[in-house]
């Protein structure tokens, strides 16, 4: 039961944690904002810091880049027109997911194909395993649980 | 010297792992045991051998022995004793061997078991473990040898080789390069050599049940003697992949703990499919079904700890994990794809010999259930495995597109990223499924189970949840995702409690006061009840990730001494920063920082940018206030030189973070129940209880 508070009063807290939005005040402000730029940021990678994501990288490098955000987005680029121009400057890796064009198409397709292709092969055979003449009845042949079950029902 | 002593010991254990495997096979095919029992010993041996190898090396580094490269290359003068000992697993060369010492001392352990009952999978339990150990000592030999030392020639030029080359004269450097900085982690201390352990004990359950699959044994003694060897091994795979995330926490500085890094999902999808073959092998035992899928669980198993240990070592990947790169990629590939050819083609052989005893009945029956559970684990894993293999892929398809021009702008050989994003959306759904069947399975019953039956089982728990989700509504929470996803944790939390007390509750019919009830209960069903103390530990695992993932608040500025940044609740105010050297060859800047909460002060924090001399590289520690309802995780991203007058600082809130890490302790506490032995079983009396099956059970 006290688990059971504990999930409940967090779950709670979570709630009151999610009703209270962030404050911007001057140290966070400037145009664009430190906050902005991290937002684009966030779903590029430079070629060199393997899997760290600009936003967090600590490189040289990687800071004239976020430098490099801040100007284009100062001049009026959108998200996306930023991330098009980097994957035009340094190639589609630099881009945390893989624009949706040519060999891309299989990142996105083929797993959820394999998973549905399984899925149908599944349900088929539960189908059919279900349709089979069988002498099943609901019940349990687990000795435990049957055992557990009958002594509940004696206590009630 | 030392040097010599573990290389030879090494060079006999590689001979004596070729051996085994000779003369286990040569025994089991003319049916003559002394050849086995020889296999045995040979392999028996090959542990102290390696214990000789692994304590040479960790000798030499702890006497900073320049003139073995190895010791150059992970450690310095700086570097205290327990970094200079943990640097056995700090590089390429000495992982591997830790690694084969591993093994090596698994399949010891393995082979002093009692085999009366077990003697013609013996010779093929051999064969996999000891040639498994081969390829890893002929990696070590012939690729990346530890003990090669430096030598100089008359013109000057300096090279490693294991003896001294004519003319040439020893070379000792004066400092090594020190152990790369990431590395420098009590985490780290701990995590690579979890991590290990769980990787070669997989071979254990892969290597019975090729003996399995060779000798033609349909029935499921393979699993049962495997059973605890896939629960240890599940175990220590699952503690280092939390303690890999605790470290990432600590040490990587991007305020998460799991960033779907190519190596951190190498660790994760033998986690996956063993995971499966742990759930799905209880429908084996219980049904004498499913034996096929529990083989390709098994093999899929093996594969991807050896395809986990190449990624990881062949520098196929750029990773922020991936701490050795070398040549032996193709030894790894050839490695996994002749394992899997042969494995699939013994699997195919006895196919016919391992049809399901009997078909299933129900679609609600607890066997249908572990089977959907089976193919969620699955779904995860093509979805990771294909995650990682593209960025290869489409670098590869770049020959396509220069062979037919006509294809170039479909296959272009640009490399892609696939990140988080990719990972989170794609996964999310199933991981979702998987709790919701985590609250359903245990109360479906074995062969049938109706929608009425399950329905009664649950209407309880399910109503009890109901006022959690109004909970959670009333106070305010308005994300979809966030209310779904905490309700089927309170659902799945309640279920398993439930059990618990139904449990309980039928034992205290035989006069035991409820918590002694309680006790015996588990101490009685440990792999029963130690299932469900894992499964209210993934359930406090996933109210932490919905925490940190949908409710985490960053934001990042410049401030001036004595300025404030806000972020919900909190805010931070910018003291003072300090620069300072230490005498482990670290320049610090550390920031004073004070954390204040509704305008309360609260605490001050020290995040800091530690420099490292030796390696020129760069480490962000963060400042970091944890409670169970959040963390303040503060970085030190920038700062005036000199006058320090202003710093740039990016904070982070992470709702619920440490919920992950309890949980964590819960499910390598149930780990421990559910794989803790058996005590004496009593003997069946005639009019058993519960507390009789209990006992038996």
């Amino acid at each position: 039961m006290k688990r059971l508070a504990l999930t409940l009063a967090a779950c709670l807290l979570l709630a009151a944690c999610a009703g209270s939005p962030a404050v911007a005040p001057s140290a966070q402000g400037g145009t664009p904002s430190a906050d902005q730029v991290n937002a684009v940021a966030k779903n590029l990678y430079c070629p060199v810091c393997a899997n760290v994501p600009l936003d967090v990288c600590g490189t040289a490098a990687c800071a004239q880049w976020r430098g490099q955000i801040a100007d284009l987005l100062a001049e009026g680029y959108s998200q996306q027109q930023v991330y098009d121009y980097f994957a035009a400057q340094y190639g589609q890796g630099v881009l945390a997911v893989p624009p949706a064009r040519g060999l891309n198409w299989l990142v996105y397709l083929l797993p959820p194909a394999v998973i549905l292709g399984a899925a149908l092969l599944l349900g088929r055979n539960l189908r059919r395993w279900q349709a089979a003449p069988s002498a099943a009845k609901p019940g349990n042949d687990d000795e435990y649980t049957r055992k557990l079950e009958e002594e509940l029902k004696a206590r009630r | 010297m030392i040097a010599d002593l573990g290389f030879f010991a090494l060079l006999i254990a590689f001979l004596l792992a070729l051996y085994a495997c000779a003369a286990a096979a040569f025994g089991s095919q003319r049916g003559q045991q002394r050849w086995v029992s020889s296999a045995r010993s040979a392999t028996i041996l090959s542990f102290p051998l390696l214990t000789i190898a692994c304590a040479s090396l960790v000798y030499l580094l702890a006497n900073l022995d320049f003139h073995v490269q190895y010791v150059t290359q992970v450690t310095s003068h700086s570097m205290p004793m327990y970094l200079r000992v943990t640097a056995l697993w700090g590089g390429q060369a000495g992982s591997l061997l830790f690694w084969a010492w591993l093994m090596a001392a698994f399949t010891f352990a393995v082979m002093l078991r009692e085999w009366r009952r077990d003697r013609d999978l013996e010779p093929w339990v051999i064969i996999v473990t000891a040639s498994t150990l081969a390829f890893f000592l002929a990696l070590i030999l012939f690729f990346e040898n530890p003990f090669l030392r430096y030598w100089q020639g008359i013109t000057g030029t300096v090279w490693a080789a294991m003896w001294q080359p004519t003319g040439a004269q020893p070379y000792i450097p004066m400092d090594g390069n020190g152990l790369n900085p990431l590395l420098r982690h009590p985490g780290m201390i701990i995590h690579p050599p979890m991590l290990y352990i769980g990787f070669v004990a997989f071979v254990v359950p892969f290597a019975f049940a090729i003996a399995a699959l060779v000798t033609g044994r349909s029935d499921d003694r393979w699993i049962r003697v495997t059973r605890r060897w896939t629960l240890i091994a599940w175990l220590f795979l699952s503690l280092g992949l939390i303690l890999g995330s605790r470290w990432a926490y600590d040490v990587l500085g991007w305020g998460g703990y799991w960033g779907w890094d190519p190596v951190e999902i190498a660790a994760f999808m033998p986690w996956l499919t063993g995971t499966a073959f742990l759930h799905s092998v209880m429908i084996q035992e219980k049904r004498g079904m499913f034996k096929h899928w529990n083989m390709l669980l098994v093999i899929l198993t093996y594969c991807l700890v050896i395809f986990g240990t190449f990624l990881t070592r062949s520098g196929v990947l750029s990773s922020v994990h991936a701490f050795a790169q070398s040549a032996i990629g193709p030894m790894f590939f050839g490695f996994i794809a002749l394992t899997f050819a042969v494995s699939l083609a013994l699997l195919n052989k006895r196919w016919a010999t391992l049809k399901s005893e009997v078909e299933m009945t129900s679609l609600l029956s607890r066997e249908s259930l572990f089977l959907v559970n089976n193919l969620l684990f699955m779904g995860i894993l093509v979805i990771c495995f294909w995650g990682v293999v593209f960025p290869i892929v489409s670098e590869a398809s770049g020959g396509i597109g220069r062979a037919i021009p006509a294809l170039a702008h479909i296959f272009t050989g640009q490399r892609a990223t696939v990140g988080p994003i990719f990972y989170e959306s794609a996964t999310g759904p199933l991981w979702a499924a998987l709790l919701l069947l985590m609250g359903i399975a245990p109360l479906s019953a074995w062969r049938a189970s109706t929608a009425r039956t399950l329905g009664r089982a649950m209407w309880k728990p399910f109503a009890v949840s109901l006022v959690v989700l109004a909970g959670l509504l009333v106070g305010g929470m308005r994300q979809p995702l966030a209310v779904l996803a905490l309700w089927i944790c309170a659902f799945v939390f309640l279920v398993t409690v439930y059990e618990f007390w139904r449990g309980a509750r039928a034992r205290t019919g035989h006069g035991e006061h409820f918590f002694q009830a309680f006790w015996r209960l588990v101490a009685r069903n440990r792999r029963r009840y130690g299932g469900y103390i894992i499964h209210i530990g993934v359930i406090l695992i996933a109210v932490g990730i919905i925490g940190i993932e949908l409710f985490q608040q960053e934001t990042q500025g410049s401030l001036a001494v004595g300025e404030r940044m806000h972020l919900g609740s909190y805010s931070i105010e910018y003291e003072s920063l300090a620069e300072f050297e230490t005498p482990d060859g670290r320049l610090v800047d550390r920031a004073v920082v004070n954390v204040f909460k509704n305008g309360e002060p609260l605490t001050q924090l020290y995040p800091r940018r530690d420099f490292y001399y030796e390696s020129q590289q760069a480490m962000t520690i963060p400042g970091l206030r944890s409670t169970l309802e959040d963390d303040v995780y503060i970085l030190l991203v920038d700062w005036e030189p000199v006058s320090a007058s202003s710093a740039t600082f990016k904070m982070y809130v992470n709702p619920l973070v440490n919920w992950i890490w309890l949980g964590g302790f819960v499910f390598i506490f149930g780990t421990l129940v559910a794989s803790w032995p058996e005590a004496d079983l009593q003997p069946v009396r005639s009019r058993a209880g519960v507390r009789g099956t209990a006992e038996r059970a």
